[in-house]
């Protein structure tokens, strides 16, 4: 099911002067409660572009549901859309609950939060099977590669070299978060920095309009364990080594589409919505539909010290797991009880049959 | 204690393997539909529709009959023991004593003989010459391999189609009814008609060849009743997988692990032929998962978007559970976990039986956490208790653990058949969009109605007040997050609150019978059958009247409590080492009633029989 949002009128009359999206809701309707993050941190900044891509999208906010795992990633839903419903869940073990959610309810949007520790360590096991199972929501990585929550130890997504404000050194390889999601299936792939406003929001858009599954990595500086010399995950590193290989442009589907359209450098992606993803091409032959062109884009970056942003792998082609269950289009959850329980000549006959 | 040396000498019994057993029969009188058949085999060699078909010969003859599968943790090549047992009184318990032999394995054959008690019969290949091990038997040597080869040109299905032959070979030696067993065997073969002629070829070679080469020197037949008219046969797992079709049950996330997969295999093929619309739309997702982890998240996580899910699982598995289950009764979230037990851990009898997960699921994970379990005590129950679970998940808005085991999940029993649930799904205190704009808002986890149920609203409901924040122990009544003290105390105590509800709502004991005796038996799920023959065994025997209660769930209803109080002495009968429903019985108890109760334990993996418990339970009676 494409993400078309569903207009609704508004449970209040807006005031004359404020601000409405096209469902007639004010940005303010997205917000959530106070962060208790550090100030500075780089998931604030993620907080503020979901607020602002789910309230520019027109998305009902009661139309989506929030999960998380466990972490300060995992925290954050709880500052923003507090008109979602939200399950911080268990560490590593998000993936699953958002499963049975959409599998109970597969009408909504799904938002997911989880952070490098929570998806690259405790969670990899659940990370990839989601995955490969192309769940239809949005997945984000806030990642820092640090755990926050117990003081700043590494993170299975900590680069090579990289060294703690303790001193110690990481001298094992990063798990690459998004390598591994095109490798196993996910159908929209992308990484952004929590400081890049723009490309992070045009992303967030576009990943609002994909059916399947979204695997956003967004680097998010850590102020307090991972913002030092040395820190592949800092603020100044990612000014330094950030290399985007697109540049995204959004047009939702309800905006008139403009005729700007460069095809020299250009990819245009229709979504399942009838959204326009561009990509500007920023590295010569890059395709975001060739799977295998994408993994070999990620390995040179590594190769060459370089963070690649942008959207690596998109595929609106592959229907999502919930399509492939074939289910009926209402919630499995809130079925009437004539659906859902046989009538008693099935059970007549299945006694007949065990005679 | 005389408990210990009773059950260290079930635990050496190791069943088949044990020497002679110095239980008398004589082989002069007739024993008339009161026996057992074993039938040995080797794991794989597909003796299962033989055997199916004679056990659905002795019912269709209207014999009450019971049948048991004693398998290794194997595919192929491990010996397997089959049992079937005809009880004229209506017994399915395990019988202790072997009566008929039918040795098809000759790795085992010649302890399987040494096994026998004295005026046993056995049937075995003419080749092994049995005999030379056991004058005390009534032997019966057939040419397997001959008589196969004879009905059978296809070499390649001789193996599959011999074991027919033994099938014939006990119809004639029992006498029983050659249409009832040519009935069970079409049946068995549906429509495969060929596959039918060919099989019942063989079986009429094997009654041939025994009429012509036998002399009955056995005291065993089976004369036809009337007292399986109307009943059918069905192994726990379907039934319960049948429950969860009828209780509306919508999302299946699940691992394999035996003795439980089947369970979840039945609910597939039930929900393929029953739940697909005329548009081939499903009304339920089910999806094998990456780990039991992931199965017990998804059913959490679709019971907090309103689904009716459940998982199925065992030992193992609900070790890996137990995080989860610890945030389902914190987050208050529904879920259903049926937990078909057996011995564990995986790396150690994962196929034999055993009721060894009620201390760990009673308070499985974290914390103060309890969970409640129902406990059934036969297929009718796992049917009707699949429905109680999903009831209950939503009424007290918790994950119900449903506690079966191998015996009752993967063998066959007989029962009357089920009957269509009367009352509607009960979902629980859910507040929609307008219940919201009546009540102008709601507190989650506030306890209105002083039952410590709050209401909960599901994501999707189309009011800006309807979401709120899921989470652990960490929130007040509004779900908003707090660390406060008197927060979390109000909250556990709520929680406490809820589940003395609980004991109001789950499924009552069972009384057998109380009032008559000063020594009262207590027992569960398939302790129950070798409980009841027990019983008769005391009073025939021993002039021993007992009463007897059985335990239908966790936590206990208020007449468990009235029926130790009123007894002397309550032995708890129970298939597990460490006494684990005594010990959950003590934490509920009053100081005064504890001292009342004793244990008798069967833990040696295979199902408890009634003859053990009659041994320990004189032994600590002194009589």
């Amino acid at each position: 099911m494409a993400t078309n949002p569903v207009p609704s009128a508004p449970l209040e009359a807006p005031r004359a002067a404020a601000k409405t999206n096209r469902i007639g809701l004010q940005v303010l309707d997205y917000r959530g409660g106070k962060t208790t993050l550090c100030a500075g941190c780089g998931h604030n900044a993620i907080s503020e572009r979901i607020i602002d891509a789910f309230y520019e999208m027109g998305v009902q906010p009661e139309r989506v549901m929030k999960l998380s795992g466990i972490g300060c990633s995992s925290k954050s839903p709880a500052y923003f859309m507090s008109r979602s419903h939200s399950f911080n869940s268990v560490h590593g073990r998000m993936p699953s609950v958002a499963t049975g959610a959409l599998l109970g309810n597969h009408t909504m949007k799904a938002l997911a939060v989880s952070g490098d520790g929570d998806s690259a360590s405790i969670g990899i096991g659940q990370f990839v099977h989601l995955m490969r199972r192309n769940v239809p929501m949005i997945y984000i990585i806030e990642d820092n590669g640090v755990y926050g929550l117990t003081k700043g130890q590494f993170s299975a997504t900590a680069d090579i070299g990289s060294k703690l404000k303790t001193g110690v050194i990481n001298d094992l390889p990063p798990i690459d978060t998004c390598t591994l999601a095109i490798q196993l299936g996910a159908t929209f792939v992308g990484r952004s920095f929590s400081g890049d406003k723009k490309q992070l929001l045009a992303m967030l858009k576009a990943a609002i309009a994909h059916n399947g599954t979204v695997l956003l990595d967004v680097i998010s500086p850590c102020v307090t364990f991972n913002d030092h010399e040395g820190s592949t995950k800092s603020y100044k590193y990612m000014q330094e080594h950030d290399e985007a290989i697109d540049e995204v442009g959004f047009v939702p589907f309800f905006q008139e589409i403009d005729v700007e359209y460069d095809p020299g450098t250009t990819i245009n992606v229709e979504m399942h919505d009838g959204s326009q993803m561009r990509l500007r091409k920023l590295h010569e032959d890059f395709d975001p539909t060739d799977r295998v062109a994408s993994i070999a884009a990620q390995l040179h970056a590594h190769a060459n010290n370089e963070v690649l942003t942008g959207v690596f792998y998109i595929n609106t082609q592959q229907p999502s797991f919930t399509e492939m269950l074939n289910l009926v289009d209402e919630p499995l959850g809130t079925l009437p009880d004539d659906r859902v329980r046989p009538g008693r000549a099935v059970l007549e006959e299945m006694m007949q049959r065990l005679m | 204690m005389a408990t210990e040396d009773v059950a260290l000498a079930a635990s050496a019994e190791q069943g088949i393997l044990s020497k002679p057993d110095t239980h008398q029969q004589s082989p002069r009188s007739t024993i008339v539909n009161d026996f057992s058949i074993q039938i040995a085999t080797v794991n794989g060699s597909g003796s299962q529709s033989a055997n199916s078909v004679l056990l659905r010969s002795i019912f269709r003859m209207g014999i009450p009959v019971s049948g048991k599968n004693l398998f290794p943790s194997n595919i192929a090549g491990l010996p397997t023991w089959y049992t079937i047992r005809a009880s004229k009184d209506g017994y399915v318990a395990r019988k202790k004593e072997i009566d008929i032999l039918i040795a098809m394995n000759a790795e085992t054959s010649k302890e399987d003989m040494l096994s026998l008690p004295v005026g046993a019969a056995a049937i075995y290949e003419e080749s092994a010459d049995l005999k030379q091990f056991r004058n005390d038997v009534a032997c019966y040597p057939v040419p397997f391999d001959k008589l196969t080869a004879d009905v059978c040109p296809e070499a390649k299905l001789r193996k599959l189609v011999k074991n027919m032959i033994y099938v014939g070979v006990a119809a004639q030696l029992l006498q029983m009814d050659m249409q009832a067993v040519e009935a069970a065997l079409r049946k068995q073969f549906a429509k495969k008609v060929k596959a039918a002629d060919l099989n019942w070829a063989a079986v009429q070679a094997g009654y041939e060849y025994a009429a012509a080469n036998f002399t009955k020197n056995d005291p065993f037949q089976l004369q036809p009743m009337n007292a399986t008219e109307g009943k059918i046969i069905i192994d726990g797992n379907a039934a319960a997988a049948l429950g969860c079709i009828f209780a509306g049950c919508t999302v299946v996330m699940w691992y394999p692990i035996t003795p439980s997969s089947s369970l979840v295999e039945n609910f597939i093929d039930l929900a393929k032929r029953y739940r697909i619309g005329p548009d081939g739309k499903a009304t339920f997702a089910i999806v094998q998962a990456e780990d039991e982890l992931a199965a017990i998240g998804a059913v959490l996580g679709a019971g907090w978007s309103g689904a009716r899910s459940m998982t199925a699982t065992s030992g193992p598995g609900i070790s890996l559970m137990a995080e989860f289950a610890g945030l389902g009764y914190y987050a208050e979230l529904p879920g259903v976990i049926f937990d078909v037990q057996r011995t564990g851990p995986s790396t150690g009898m994962p196929t034999r039986n055993q009721q060894g997960a009620l201390l760990s699921v009673a308070y499985l994970s974290h914390g103060d956490t309890k969970h409640v379990m129902l406990i059934p005590g036969s297929v009718r129950e796992c049917y009707e208790m699949a429905m109680d679970a999903f009831d209950l998940a939503e009424q007290l808005q918790t994950p119900i653990f449903v506690m079966s085991d191998l015996d009752l999940g993967m063998n066959n029993w007989m029962s009357e058949p089920f009957t269509y649930p009367e009352k509607p799904l009960n979902r629980g205190k859910v507040l929609s969009a307008e219940d919201l704009t009546r009540l102008g808002g709601f507190a989650r986890y506030k306890d209105v109605d002083g039952d410590g149920i709050g209401y909960r609203t599901l994501p999707g409901t189309d009011h800006p007040l309807a979401a709120y924040f899921t989470r652990g122990s960490g929130h007040n009544e509004k779900a908003l997050y707090t660390e406060r003290p008197d927060d979390y105390v109000n909250n556990m105590e709520r929680l406490s609150r809820k589940f003395d509800t609980a004991r109001t709502l789950v499924p009552q004991a069972e009384i057998v019978q109380t009032g008559k005796s000063k020594i009262g038996l207590i027992a569960f799920g398939t302790s129950d059958f070798a409980t009841r023959e027990s019983r008769d065994q005391l009073l025939k025997e021993f002039n021993l009247d007992t009463d007897y209660l059985r335990i239908r769930a966790f936590p206990f209803s208020r007449e468990i409590h009235e029926f130790v109080a009123s007894h002397d002495r309550v032995y708890v009968i129970e298939q597990n080492r460490d006494a684990q429903m005594l010990s959950l019985l003590k934490l509920d108890l009053e100081a005064k009633d504890i001292v009342r109760l004793r244990s008798i334990r069967h833990f040696n993996g295979l199902p408890i029989d009634a003859r053990s418990i009659t041994d320990d339970l004189v032994t600590q009676e002194g009589i």
